[in-house]
């Protein structure tokens, strides 16, 4: 299939920036949406011209780096999947197709429709973990009983990968969803319940931060993320950060 | 404590139990505006109730203007920093492939609601204050003996115009309510096995109420 491309130039972080039209040709239908730019960047490269920069590493939705918003969508108009795993078939030959870089205050691009994800290491650096004694007498996590119910709510939240689709897709660019699951995927387990309170407190304190924009439980983020974390995620979050501020 | 809302989870914990104190008062005002259509007599005992039992008067009046005057501020602090969270729109965005148009534009239906409630006030509230507490009439009484407050009722919606002003804001009000009910309990942490139940009954809430209100107006004005 042939198509018009509409991509975020951005020389650099400073630069101003603006949307540049591209035509591709011969494009495949069983390709990734990430091949097809391979296809764009060669012809690019062989013309002399500087190729798109885009985020991109295991290309198999897991590690969360590709972050494309296509056509309007965080991961472009697929569910479920990152995109990396978005195939070309999702799209009919003479398409325009609109590429822009995930927009939010916190995430500022670096160049083209590459963003500084930092901020998520940051949150998750203010709690997002448990202390563990490692001195030779570490406790075997099987050891201790979970409930079912529990565990599995737990292991939904810890699929989340990071990619940040929740804070593009939001109309207020709100990072509750993440923060929700990297939350909740402690708070569920036994061994995350000792350090809760100031786990939630901290997480929150340093997303807000970041500038990320209020929760509007418009559901975007929901419907948008490759790996179907639930708003009943953000809804713990909210239980648990209201319980952790009353208790001081 | 006091620093719970300083953060973004504090403000929309505040922002949901204000509008659930709001809804849980417009259930109210709307029971008592459906008695003028079945009893003008009961309509006109519990108006006159209302309007001048001081818990009422000088209590939960002044409770519910709070939580009409904190509603809307923090839905505008709210609006002003969730924009100021993007920068740089996108220049092709598909909002309605993920979301309801309702919970977009929260800020649009609020703002039609606030100028609606400019009209009420002028139409309802700001009378009754002058009569009740500058002029110091507390009879609720018209020169003729009968009770004022169906006739006041009435009178206001002679004119076509403001009878489909009403209507117009009573279709924003359900439009609000449709997304705000199901937001402010997920707001405050609430959502379990019941929250499709919850969903439910808010959906019936948000389209009930407004259009009672409607049938109301509409009511009085082929009644005059």
């Amino acid at each position: 299939m042939n198509l018009t491309l509409k991509i975020w130039r951005q020389k650099n972080a400073n630069d101003k920036g603006k949307m540049v039209d591209y035509q591709v040709g011969d494009i495949s239908g069983d390709m990734s949406f990430l091949e097809m730019l391979d296809v764009l960047n060669d012809q690019l490269i062989n013309k002399g011209e500087e190729p798109v920069a885009f985020d991109h590493d295991c290309r198999e939705g897991i590690c969360g780096m590709c972050s494309l918003y296509i056509n309007g969508e965080a991961h472009g108009p697929d569910r479920g999947v990152t995109t990396c795993q978005l195939h070309m078939r999702m799209f009919k030959d003479g398409d325009t197709i609109f590429i822009e870089p995930f927009r939010a205050k916190a995430f500022p691009v670096i160049k083209d429709l590459v963003v500084d994800r930092s901020a998520f290491d940051r949150i998750q650096h203010a709690g997002g973990f448990i202390s563990v004694n490692t001195s030779g007498n570490t406790i075997d996590a099987n050891a201790i009983p979970v409930n079912k119910h529990d565990a599995d709510d737990a292991f939904s939240a810890a699929t989340c990968i990071g990619c940040g689709a929740c804070v593009a897709s939001c109309k207020n660019s709100s990072a509750m969803l993440y923060v929700g699951a990297k939350v909740s995927q402690f708070a569920l387990l036994p061994q995350g319940k000792i350090e809760a309170t100031d786990r939630v407190l901290n997480m929150v304190k340093q997303m807000d931060d970041e500038g990320f924009g209020n929760c509007t439980n418009t559901g975007a983020c929901e419907v948008e993320c490759p790996k179907g974390i639930s708003l009943e995620n953000i809804a713990r979050m909210n239980r648990e950060y209201l319980s952790a501020a009353l208790k001081g | 404590m006091s620093g719970i809302l300083n953060s973004s989870i504090g403000r929309k914990f505040a922002m949901a139990l204000s509008a659930l104190f709001l809804m849980v008062f417009l259930l109210q005002h709307f029971t008592i505006n459906l008695l003028s259509v079945i009893s003008e007599d009961t309509f006109n005992t519990v108006s006159h109730f209302m309007g001048t039992f001081w818990l009422v008067q000088f209590v939960l009046q002044p409770v519910l203007i709070f939580g009409v005057i904190f509603h809307f501020i923090m839905g505008f602090v709210l609006e002003v920093r969730n924009r100021n969270a993007r920068q740089i729109s996108y220049a092709k965005n598909n909002g309605s492939a993920n979301s309801t148009w309702m919970s977009r534009n929260m800020i649009w239906s609020g703002l039609a609601i606030l100028a609606f409630m400019g009209l009420h006030f002028y139409d309802f509230w700001f009378p009754e204050i002058n009569t009740k507490f500058i002029e110091g009439d507390m009879s609720g009484l018209l020169p003729n003996g009968e009770f004022r407050y169906f006739e006041e009722l009435q009178h206001k919606f002679v004119d076509v115009w403001r009878v489909v002003l009403y209507c117009v804001a009573f279709v924003f009000l359900a439009l609000h309510l449709l997304h705000g009910f199901s937001s402010a309990f997920q707001s405050t942490g609430a959502n379990n096995k019941y929250t499709k139940g919850l969903q439910g009954f808010g959906k019936a809430y948000a389209i009930i109420i407004p259009l009672g209100f409607v049938f109301i107006a509409v009511f009085h004005y082929l009644n005059q």
